[in-house]
């Protein structure tokens, strides 16, 4: 570690720390938008961990959330919810093991396309499960857990990420993964396993969106298959992932914040055109920042320094 | 033999729509993810026509779908061509293309639940019986399929023996090699693109005359095609028809047997198989 | 053949469709040995380069690696076994500077090497092929030659025992040409095997110890290149039936 890892780690905890006094302003509005923020900051990143690299567009984050979701709604009569919350990350690191493997060896297109319908697809098995075996649509969660619990929980998910991203950058790992980004060609022909270091990846993103959906369960009382599979939430997530920039570890939650209270404001003033919103947003990343605002924060500054 | 037929019935309309797909990723090299929004649009108008003006779907159609190529000839030359232009790759040109229909799809949803709400829609068109052995079925299936089997022909034999058909297939084939050959590349991509779009908002004309639809339907009929021309094989027409017969087949089966419920499902079970046996599509040669 | 085999091809046959590109194939390599591949455009050499690489699977035949068979391994098994190739078309990673396209072959491949060592060793690389200077410098900013070396820099920081080069000095002027044979030379002196494709007759003549002369997917000849060179069917190979 040189002096600008230690600089970055002490902002990081700086910021974490302050992030943290959050639920002591005792304001009931501003906890619900940090939950929300710091749940799409933990998605967001993730996704960036394996789409950044290898540019391949991942859909599925609503299936792997939905599952999770669902891993509490079922267990939590039975099971402790630290065991519940083992288990969705289980689940989540063999359902995206299973994508990966049908997937990700053939080019991104299969893949997106794959992941497109996964969240609505995953609906209708558990709801068919349900409803034959389950004989119910729904299922009630009951649990102590509080808001702030929950915040703070998601807290600790994002310090885990941001460590396990800065991790995977300095390890082989992540320099395969940018090289087959590069050229996947050439990647393989340099001794890597493509296919694996692709599915390894793609796990990690599927276990953390099914830890997220796991701990936000108990915000709902009543759980049901529609609920939890929203394919919109992948699309979010997508969105705010590429908004802020993916090709550093700190780009995803310069797009969260904004595109967050964007999203609160049209959906309390407009909240039929938050599908607007979200197309607007997909032409803007496409036509006119490709790069993100990361991307454009650096451009500024390279030429703040004299073209650097 | 009722499931036969029905899912015959459904495929020869997935057929319609899936070719529309098949002419904008083969020719026009854009995977459209706003394609299944086409065919929401395509039976909005219907509906419109035939509430309001008591225009039958089988004339209406023809009067949307040159709205609806223009349309799509205008967000080809003026969005996705720029793409085109400055994509240094095919990958990149895929990530760009992905992104920016995703855009319009959702635009279009948007604009479609703020002009006609979200509400569910259909209409009465033909709801006769009409008995083939033994069993009925609905007289508004049988006139779509017909139609479908019609334009699905007359587009087959235009793409093979007219000049710009074969300048169509030319591009899908080589690009670089039909620009050499004095093709218009561009002018042949944004033509199959805006063809692509009419077809499909004609297969959503029809399927609005027997299926209940909303505005946010799109992306499934969008999932399926997709689905279809994967299995089928990129720019195989052919491939896509049969593909489309086996998935409507498929899903009625399904949806008789297990649950209509798992529609989607029984089209990924062939997806799945499809990606893990043949992705080059069923009669596509592996790419070398 | 006096010297050890390390890489034999038997019967290899590759067919696209109806096309048959590589038909039959078979002939050694010995250690230490440099072999050109010859033959006019289209006879199949780079799909033979692909088929021994891993980037193509056989129809039917085998190629084994020093005794055990390695034709239906994936390109990286192949390339941890210490087979290593550059590409027909240049081939870099344009997001990494020229120092981590160098690494990125050493950290993966036959001989694996990581962090400091990974460093050091492509640094080594780069200046064996003379880009030692511009180690920092982004890919954008090199000439045609100094993507070949470094994509040849890349290949040699896996420390393969068959180095594959297709057609590695096409496209170069006569000053580079003499650069870039020199530096195969060199090669050849540190007793690598080489493959080589390549359509420069001063190269093969100077480099090759022996050659293989494909046309049409078959092996014509085989032998030193002045006696493949002198052979009739070669020459009416390269210049057409009419009057060889």
């Amino acid at each position: 570690m040189n002096n600008k890892d230690w600089r970055n780690l002490g902002l990081a905890a700086l910021g974490l720390a302050i992030a943290a006094c959050l639920p002591l302003s005792g304001n009931g509005y501003y906890l619900t938008i940090g939950v929300t923020i710091a749940m799409y900051t933990v998605l967001a990143t993730s996704w960036a961990l394996f789409s950044g690299p290898t540019h391949y567009i991942s859909l599925a984050t609503a299936a792997f959330y939905g599952l999770g979701t669902y891993v509490v709604a079922m267990g939590i009569d039975d099971v402790p919810y630290v065991i519940l919350l083992v288990i969705a990350l289980g689940v989540g690191a063999i359902a995206a093991g299973l994508v990966g493997l049908a997937t990700l060896r053939l080019s991104g297109v299969y893949f997106v396309i794959f992941t497109l319908g996964l969240a609505e697809m995953t609906r209708q098995v558990v709801t068919w499960i349900q409803s034959n075996w389950g004989g119910h649509q729904g299922n009630y969660v009951l649990t102590d857990i509080t808001e702030e619990m929950i915040y703070w929980q998601l807290l600790a998910v994002a310090a885990c990420v941001y460590l396990v991203g800065w991790l995977i950058g300095r390890s082989r790992l992540g320099f395969a993964l940018k090289i087959i980004g590069n050229d996947e060609v050439v990647a393989a022909h340099s001794g890597i396993n493509t296919a694996r270091s692709k599915v390894i990846l793609f796990m990690v993103s599927g276990m953390v969106a099914a830890l997220v959906g796991a701990i936000l369960a108990p915000r709902w009382t009543y759980i049901e298959p529609s609920m939890a599979f929203s394919p919109m939430l992948s699309f979010q997530v997508v969105i705010m992932a590429l908004l802020g920039g993916v090709n550093r570890l700190w780009g995803p939650l310069v797009g969260v914040i904004p595109f967050t209270l964007l999203w609160e404001a049209v959906s309390i003033s407009f909240p039929n055109q938050t599908l607007l919103l979200m197309g607007v947003a997909f032409l803007l990343i496409v036509y006119a920042i490709p790069h993100g605002f990361v991307g454009l924060i650096e451009k500024y500054n390279a030429r703040f320094r004299g073209d650097g | 033999m009722d499931i036969l037929i029905t899912g015959l019935l459904l495929g020869g309309i997935y057929a319609l729509m899936a070719m529309g797909l098949s002419l904008q990723y083969g020719v026009a090299r854009i995977m459209n993810l706003a394609n299944g929004e086409m065919l929401v649009v395509g039976a909005f108008a219907a509906f419109w026509f035939y509430t309001v003006a008591e225009i039958s779907p089988l004339i209406s159609v023809f009067l949307i779908s040159p709205v609806v190529f223009f349309a799509n000839w205008l967000i080809y030359r003026f969005m996705l061509q720029p793409l085109v232009k400055r994509s240094k790759s095919q990958g990149q040109l895929e990530v760009d293309s992905i992104l920016a229909t995703f855009g319009m799809s959702f635009i279009l949803v948007g604009l479609m639940v703020a002009v006609f709400g979200g509400d569910y829609f259909n209409y009465t068109f033909l709801a006769k019986p009409v008995d083939i052995l033994g069993n009925t079925y609905a007289a508004n299936r049988l006139v779509a399929f017909g139609m479908a089997i019609l334009i699905g022909s007359l587009l087959y034999l235009w793409l093979n023996f007219t000049r710009p058909g074969m300048a169509m297939r030319a591009v899908s084939v080589n690009p670089d090699a039909a620009g050499l050959a004095g093709i218009d590349v561009q002018r042949m991509s944004a033509l199959a693109f805006a063809l692509g779009g009419a077809v499909t908002a004609i297969g959503g004309g029809f399927i609005s005359t027997f299926q209940t639809m909303d505005a946010s339907i799109g992306i499934l009929f969008t999932m399926k095609a997709l689905i279809i021309v994967i299995m089928g094989g990129v720019g195989d027409i052919r491939g896509t028809i049969l593909a489309a017969l086996v998935l409507g087949l498929l899903e009625t089966f399904i949806a008789t047997v297990i649950d209509p419920g798992l529609t989607l499902a029984a089209a990924y079970l062939v997806f799945i198989l499809v990606l893990l046996f043949r992705p080059q599509g069923m009669f596509g040669r592996k790419p070398s | 053949m006096d010297k050890r085999k390390i890489l034999s091809v038997r019967n290899l046959t590759k067919r696209f469709g109806g096309l048959v590109a590589v038909n039959a194939m078979n002939f050694d390599v010995g250690e230490h040995e440099v072999l050109g591949l010859i033959g006019p455009n289209g006879s199949g050499k780079t799909t033979m380069m692909n088929l021994i690489s891993g980037a193509l699977k056989p129809s039917s035949g085998e190629i084994s690696l020093q005794g055990s068979r390695i034709s239906d391994l994936p390109a990286q098994d192949i390339n941890r076994k210490g087979v290593a190739r550059t590409f027909q078309l240049v081939r870099l990673l344009p997001s990494l500077n020229v120092l981590d396209n160098a690494i990125a072959g050493a950290v993966f491949g036959h001989r694996q090497r990581w962090g400091q060592e990974a460093e050091d060793y492509a640094m080594q690389m780069l200046e064996r092929v003379g880009l030692s200077e511009q180690a920092q410098a982004p890919i954008s900013k090199l000439t045609y030659i100094d993507q070949k070396r470094l994509e040849l820099a890349r290949v040699l920081a896996g420390d393969p025992k068959i180095l594959l080069l297709d057609e590695w000095l096409a496209g170069l002027n006569p000053t580079e040409l003499e650069t870039g044979i020199e530096l195969i030379r060199d090669l050849r002196g540190e007793g690598r095997t080489i493959i080589l494709v390549e359509h420069v007759m001063d190269a093969i003549r100077s480099l090759c110890d022996r050659c293989v002369v494909m046309n049409s997917g078959v092996k014509i000849a085989e032998g030193t290149p002045a006696e493949v060179l002198a052979d009739h069917e070669v020459i009416r190979a390269y210049l057409g039936d009419e009057d060889a």
